[in-house]
């Protein structure tokens, strides 16, 4: 009698609002679970890289060129060939994406020609690099006859563009019209409403572009595994192969000798550090933008 | 014409001719964009078109069965792509299985439970780590995730699923530590940023009103996300999967470093084996004759191909989202 009582009574927690609040309970747990389960492997990447890369941080990694197995050495070359290529793809890329994300925002807004270009710039955008590395190697590297630092640059300028066009319109796009009709007004022509009102409106923003962009291609492994390939010693011809780091990352971590995946270690830490900061400036100037308005 | 050009004072003169020049200046300009713009649509044909030309030589030798074969020997110059399709889609598919649940719970942890002083420090981490390039999660998961594979993961696999008949198949074998299944967990924990960033920014684009409106007939926080905000979100939630699937199918470093280069179908997941962009990373400066090259640069026209259908879908899923929240 008692018992199916407290049964009686116990319904309403076995029913179907408690069925619901277990469920959520579940769901919710599970969740917390997969977040902390994320974020616990990439805490453990970072983890692992500041373990293993600090210890190969010391002076000479900036001062002496790759070593031979067993030797002595740094990275200095290199970093080297990295910020140059980066700094030659940056210098040929940016301007190019610039002047076709105006295009977009400014002169072909709700044209059919701007909506395919934004599509495929979208495409573009999240293609697989190795494919930018075969495209560059087939139209430069083939027909120079040779791998050089200038085919490096070139196809990590390819994968400059995507992210410039894409920045550089939606940054023109938050500028108010109403900038562009006073300007208008006084009788500045459209070209000179653009570069020196929009522009200037847009300026952190596009700059937030460019440091993503550099930052995007300053990892970039792929593309430059057959176009500049690597070079053992110091080179600052960009005529021939060029030392970088994605690349001596790549063959001294496969390689079988300690002090060489040392090297690498070292090396995968300087470019994950760079790679942060860049983002986190570009973060910081984009906040500056927004703050201003 | 001679009147009204002699009534023109000198001022009126050189005000039309500040007027012309400055509407040259603006055609030249707006040419220039123009000009730009086409640019990136060529930079996608030449892709193309070099691809192709590239892949010729070994279309022509092969056939069709370039894509339907598995023999893979520079020495009597047989090449077959089955291996490396096989690998890059399996890769992908155990990278999905990963990468979609957990990007899924952290996205609903941060739009639903996160504490609001929380949610942008969480979501900047998020996008930080989109950021970090692919060679350090390919040299984390050869020094470190490999290993743990190898003396953990993998001997408990084999020991309880590989025991299973039927599916214990997929579970056989030594325990290399690397292979497919570890190329797949490591692609998986890299797309994780990839699929978060988009599922919470398509999650906030759910009015507040919808969901307030089915907190008000006491939903719970599950009942709001799966009956009201993914049913919302759908095609910007495929859409972003999508996304992260392009990203898994051509990345090359992070898989290049513990897929072993093998070309070979296992029935076991945990063999070696090769997706189609670690072939290529791995073999392309060594291959030797024009057959060899170009099977190679096949295999990248066929990337090409799986990539851009997939990231066109993506696209397309995310933009009809788009019109639907009128942005």
């Amino acid at each position: 009698m008692t018992m199916s009582n407290s049964a009686t009574l116990a319904t309403p927690i076995g029913g179907l609002y408690h069925r619901r609040r277990i469920a959520n309970k579940l769901a919710l747990s599970l969740a917390l679970g997969a977040a902390g389960f994320g974020l616990f492997w990439l805490v453990a990447i970072l983890w692992t890289l500041l373990y293993n890369g600090l210890s190969a941080i010391n002076l000479s990694l900036f001062t002496e060129n790759t070593p031979p197995p067993g030797g002595e050495g740094g990275l200095l070359n290199a970093i080297f060939g990295s910020v140059v290529m980066t700094a030659v793809a940056t210098a040929v890329g940016t301007p190019v994406g610039v002047m076709a994300g105006t295009y977009l925002a400014e002169f072909g807004r709700n044209t059919k020609l701007a909506e395919v270009v934004r599509f495929i710039n979208d495409v573009l955008l999240s293609a697989p690099s190795i494919m930018v590395g075969l495209f560059v190697y087939e139209v430069l590297v083939v027909r120079m006859g040779h791998f050089s630092a200038w085919a490096g640059a070139m196809a990590l300028a390819v994968l400059v563009i995507p992210v410039v066009v894409r920045t550089t319109e939606d940054m023109l796009k938050l500028v108010p019209n109403s900038l562009r009709e006073a300007a208008a007004a006084l009788g500045a022509p459209q070209w000179k409403v653009i570069t020196m009102v929009a522009y200037r409106a847009a300026r952190n923003g596009m700059i937030t572009g460019m440091l993503l962009a550099v930052a995007r291609i300053s990892g970039e492994t792929a593309p430059l595994l057959f176009t500049a390939l690597n070079n053992q010693f110091w080179s600052a011809d960009m005529n021939a192969p060029m030392a970088n780091l994605p690349v001596v990352i790549f063959q001294y971590a496969m390689s079988p000798y300690e002090d060489w995946r040392q090297l690498a270690w070292g090396g995968a830490l300087l470019i994950t550090v760079a790679i942060l900061l860049l983002n986190i400036g570009a973060r910081l100037l984009a906040g500056l933008g927004t703050t201003r308005k | 014409m001679t009147e009204i050009a002699l009534t023109l004072t000198d001022a009126h003169a050189s005000t039309a001719r500040r007027a012309r020049r400055q509407r040259l200046q603006d055609a030249a300009f707006r040419n220039a964009t123009l000009a730009f713009a086409l640019l990136v649509l060529l930079i996608l044909g030449g892709v193309t078109v070099s691809l192709i030309d590239g892949a010729l030589p070994a279309l022509r030798a092969f056939g069709f069965g370039f894509v339907a074969t598995e023999v893979w020997n520079p020495v009597s110059e047989e090449f077959g792509a089955l291996a490396p399709i096989y690998g890059t889609l399996i890769t992908s598919v155990i990278a999905m299985a990963v990468g979609i649940p957990v990007s899924f719970g952290i996205a609903l942890f941060i739009t639903e439970m996160c504490p609001a002083w929380l949610k942008r420090p969480l979501g900047v981490a998020i996008e930080l780590l989109a950021g970090i390039p692919s060679i350090i999660y390919g040299i984390w998961g050869l020094f470190v995730f490999a290993p743990f594979m190898q003396s953990t993961i993998q001997p408990f696999l084999i020991n309880t699923l590989g025991q299973i008949p039927g599916i214990g198949n997929l579970f056989m074998g030594p325990p290399y530590g690397i292979g497919i299944l570890t190329a797949g967990l490591i692609l998986g924990i890299m797309v994780l940023p990839f699929i978060t960033s988009i599922t919470r920014d398509v999650f906030e684009t759910v009015p507040p009103m919808v969901r307030e409106s089915a907190y008000g007939l006491g939903a719970t926080t599950w009942e709001v996300v799966w009956n009201v905000v993914l049913p919302y979100t759908r095609t910007g939630v495929v859409g972003g999967v999508m996304l992260g699937l392009g990203r898994a199918l051509g990345e090359t470093m992070a898989v290049t470093f513990v897929i072993g280069n093998a070309h070979r179908i296992s029935s076991s997941i945990m063999a070696p084996g090769t997706t189609i962009s670690a072939s290529i990373a791995n073999e392309f400066t060594e291959a030797v004759g024009d057959v060899y090259t170009s099977s190679l640069v096949a295999l990248g026209l066929i990337l090409f191909l799986i990539t851009f259908t997939v990231l066109s879908i993506a696209k397309l899923m995310l933009l009809r989202l788009q019109r639907k929240a009128g942005v």
